[in-house]
């Protein structure tokens, strides 16, 4: 059985306009493994984060089943309250949003523990200077009595993960969590992740519209589109022949050495649907290069179950794709 | 583009039902103001010496009752609305005209002009404004001449402090433009973007104004140094129902509930037009 | 910079503004047409010059201010120029404690009922309670104090019986509640709506989310996270209360008949009593000015942004 299972997970939001963020979706971690969801903005991929620990916004709902070892997460009365913090870890993007500015760092790290364990507070303190210090920022101990402003992005950053690992959580969910740093603070961090996955033996479900870090972190990607899983496989099979023609397009429009210089960055042509537009057939159809008849009437299923599955009636080849 | 703006503007405005009611209100209480004494069978001294102190729908003709002099409730109320609202306007139209005008010429001036102008706005804006409104009525005797100036003395404040962080922020812009169009442009510029942008902030303002002169100038009539006997303010006819209260408590319900509807509706009117012309300003 | 150098450079910082205040009030007052004495009945010139003299009305304006304020360092606001037995400075003596209690009594029960429905509504956002909440606190600013007041006494006053309606006497709390209660609801009424507002931003910060993210309780979260950081506009807004309180202070004493400032100040407008007024005025600007120093320093203590700058 998966560390974490997700079945036919459904995310709508109320209000003026209904949306549905996230359109049953079914995606599975296994312990150890890392798994990139890819997508553009507006796919859905940080509402499914936010749903699978309970921390949508009030007018969101979740529906489906979440499994995380076993226990359900989805549902009335906060289940995953009992999973956050312990069992899963969430790193957010922005990580100067993710402490509260008038408390101290320490103070905001060993809370975590306290109230996750019942440890004391001298140990939950011990703790988290260690945790400091696995993060790799330098002064651990003076770091705990200083508040966030005092702290450079990138260093925030990492106090973000060292806050999200307290409990050695089995699984870490990280959400775009290099996107808003500065490029060389960017490949740091990604370091430091891979690192912890393997030293503290965790699962990693990373969210990200970088193809880079795809590249240098993930086993198994998951694509998504307006809110549907399009394509998974694993990640060596996919950077080397995606199947779907998102995938290949996102592939295909990360510039390389090899394009010449003055060259046009490639796109994919059209802009992704709005949140909360229903479609009779394909969701991608409109912008798809090798679109037909059949397109525009039969919504393509995900092949479920399968460790490599594509979206697709007409996918690519994975000798032929670019 | 400026006719963008307005026709957002109303339709925003449109949709806001509160607003829109408010000003219905305003409109049959303004013209209730000007025209209802004349309307109504009894002036605002008239001393109905067979009728005192009788409560509403009563004795005939009173339809809101008497005061304990006999005086017929509903004129002197509408007369006290007219003095309320013609202060109001007047001193609001007193600190538009200097406000606008201190904040654009600061705003335009810039360097040190502008921090010194705008230091003197801060330094009678860290005053306390009732006691020395309270002050200057001593100063200037009391009655509506002077109440006039004391209020007018604080109330265009704000609206030169919003007046000139709008004209700085559009001499960022008109340089450009200006720069691009030529001088024959200028006119046009000052007409069709100048003007619209500090046409709204300035019309939101003045309408939050009003109720806010409309409560210092009943607060000073209600103690006495305001509007004085027998002119009626709703303030001082407040005052005269709260010492008449335990027998007659309508001489006090019917100018507090008239000041009230009065104060609620410009505020609602004014939260909707701000809405609508600035509404990342809430 | 420790924490003893900011509070003394914000004291230096009020002090000009109280200079102007005062020196302002006196050229105000001696701008006025006529002097205090017109309203007498007719007076012989010669009595009247002597009047003047005894007040020394009858100096430069430069040489009077300047015994002004070398009285004001003393402690002496001058005489009273109607209550003649009196000076104003014994009129301030017994008329402050009365409005003191009342007015920190006010403020103290706003914020003990403000800020908690504040909280109430904000935690019951969109549900009923909140729009209780809510319109209660619209009708609460809209509804001028001078209003609240008749309308309080007539019903606790007059139709229940409960209260007394006027009348004081040391001690009795009975005496204070309805003054209290009417210089506070405005008060309470802004502070729900400032408290409510406030707190359903700040549970709309990233940080927020976070912090239940790693796995906190709700109540911990609110209390260590959000509340603090909401509570921040609150303190700011202790100043312009304060000035609030104050104003509906001399409406409240009046109609109540307590025997406090408010009440002589109002008086020695009606009467134009000019030492009166401008005593009075500079009594209550430098409770003003004291009070927004005071919420400035919680602020600045409360905030650790502020804080740490200074200290680094």
């Amino acid at each position: 059985m998966a560390l974490l299972e997700i079945q036919a997970l459904t995310v709508d939001f109320a209000g003026k306009r209904p949306v549905r963020a996230v359109d049953h979706v079914d995606l599975a971690v296994d312990r150890r493994e890392r798994v990139a969801i890819v997508g553009e903005s507006g796919s859905g991929k940080s509402q499914l984060l936010l749903a699978c620990t309970g921390l949508l916004a009030a007018n969101g709902r979740a529906q489906g089943s979440v499994r995380f070892g076993g226990a359900e997460l989805i549902g009335g009365g906060d289940p995953a309250g009992a999973v956050r913090g312990r069992g899963i870890g969430f790193v957010f993007q922005d990580a100067s949003g993710s402490l509260t500015p008038h408390r101290r760092i320490g103070d905001q790290m060993a809370e975590a523990a306290v109230a996750a364990h019942d440890t004391s507070w001298q140990t939950a303190m011990a703790t988290a200077e260690r945790m400091l210090e696995r993060v790799r920022l330098p002064d651990a101990r003076r770091r705990l009595s200083q508040y966030p402003h005092e702290l450079s992005g990138g260093m925030r950053q990492r106090v973000a993960i060292g806050a999200a690992l307290m409990s050695q959580p089995e699984l870490l969910f990280a959400d775009e969590p290099t996107t808003a740093l500065d490029v060389t603070v960017q490949a740091e961090i990604m370091t430091l992740l891979a690192e912890l996955c393997r030293d503290l033996g965790m699962a990693l479900l990373i969210v990200t519209h970088d193809m880079g870090v795809v590249a240098s972190l993930a086993d198994r990607i998951a694509v998504m589109y307006a809110g549907r899983i399009v394509e998974t496989a694993d990640a060596a099979g996919f950077l080397g022949g995606p199947r779907h023609p998102y995938s290949a397009g996102l592939l295909d429009s990360v510039p390389t050495l090899a394009d010449a210089d003055g060259a046009e960055l490639r796109t994919i042509a059209g802009t992704p649907p709005a949140s909360g537009m229903v479609f009779p057939g394909c969701r991608f159809e409109p912008r798809c290069p090798r679109r037909e008849a059949r397109c525009t009437r039969e919504d393509p299923p995900l092949a479920a179950g399968t460790a490599s599955a594509v979206a697709c009636h007409f996918p690519l080849r994975r000798e032929n794709a670019t | 583009m400026s006719g963008g703006l307005w026709r957002d503007a109303l339709r925003q405005l449109k949709s806001d039902r509160l607003a829109l009611v408010s000003l219905a209100i305003l409109a049959v209480l303004g013209g209730a103001a000007v025209a209802g004494p004349w309307l109504l069978d009894f002036r605002e001294d008239e001393i109905d010496w067979a009728h005192m102190a009788v409560p509403p729908f009563v004795a005939d003709g009173h339809w809101l009752g008497t005061d304990r002099l006999g005086r017929d409730l509903l004129v002197r109320t509408l007369f006290g609305l007219r003095v309320s609202l013609a202060i109001a306007l007047a001193a609001t139209l007193i600190s538009l005209v200097i406000g606008v005008g201190w904040g654009a010429l600061a705003g335009y001036l810039r360097g040190r002009a502008d921090a010194l102008m705008m230091r003197f706005v801060d330094v009678l804006y860290s005053l306390p404004q009732v006691f020395f409104v309270i002050i200057l009525t001593v100063v200037f005797g009391r009655g509506p001449l002077s109440l006039l100036v004391a209020i007018g003395a604080f109330g265009w404040l704000t609206m030169a402090r919003i007046v000139r962080g709008q004209a700085l922020a559009l001499r960022e812009r008109e340089f450009v433009e200006a720069a691009v169009v030529g001088g024959a442009g200028t006119l046009r510029i000052v007409g069709r973007h100048i003007v619209p942008n500090l046409l709204g902030p300035v019309i939101v303002y003045a309408t939050l104004t009003v109720p806010q002169v409309i409560l210092v100038e009943s607060f000073l009539s209600f103690l006495g140094i305001g509007i004085q006997e027998p002119l009626a303010s709703l303030g001082n006819l407040v005052a005269d129902g709260a010492s008449e209260m335990e027998t007659a408590p309508w001489i006090l319900a019917v100018p507090a509930a008239c000041l009230v509807l009065l104060v609620f509706c410009f505020n609602f009117l004014g939260d909707g037009l701000r809405d609508a012309l600035d509404p990342r300003d809430r | 910079m420790s924490t003893f150098a900011f509070i003394a450079r914000r004291l230096l910082g009020a002090i000009p503004t109280l200079a102007i205040i005062v020196a302002l009030s006196f050229l105000l007052t001696r701008l006025a047409p006529g002097g205090p004495f017109d309203e007498e009945q007719a007076l012989p010139p010669e009595i009247r010059a002597n009047l003047e003299a005894a007040y020394g009305l009858d100096q430069p304006v430069a040489v009077q201010f300047g015994r002004y304020v070398a009285g004001l360092l003393r402690g002496d606001f001058g005489p009273s120029f109607k209550f003649r037995d009196f000076t104003v400075t014994e009129l301030i003596a017994s008329g402050l404690p009365v409005s003191l209690a009342i007015g920190i009594a006010a403020l103290l029960l706003a914020l003990a009922l403000g800020v908690p429905a504040g909280i109430w509504a904000a935690l019951a956002r969109g549900r009923a309670a909140d729009r209780l909440v809510m319109t209660l606190a619209v009708a609460g600013i809209s509804v001028p104090v001078f209003v609240i007041a008749p309308l309080l006494a007539l019903v606790f006053g007059i139709w229940l019986r409960w209260l007394p309606v006027a009348g004081w006497e040391p001690g009795r709390l009975r005496d204070m509640l309805l003054p209290v209660v009417t210089l506070a609801l405005p008060v309470v009424a802004y502070l729900a709506r400032l408290t409510r507002g406030s707190l359903l931003e700040v549970l709309r910060a990233p940080w927020i989310r976070a912090a239940r993210a790693r796995g906190l309780p709700q109540r911990i979260v609110l209390a260590r996270h959000a509340l603090p950081a909401a509570l921040l506009p609150v303190v700011s807004f202790l100043g312009p209360a304060t000035a609030s309180v104050l104003a509906g202070s001399l409406v409240v004493e009046t109609i109540f008949g307590l025997p406090g400032m408010g009440r002589h100040l109002v008086q020695g407008a009606l009467n134009r009593d000019y030492t009166l007024v401008m005593g009075m005025v500079i009594v209550y600007a430098t409770l003003m000015i004291a009070l927004n120093l005071l919420a400035d320093l919680v602020y600045a203590w409360l905030d650790p942004r502020i804080r740490r700058e200074r200290r680094l």
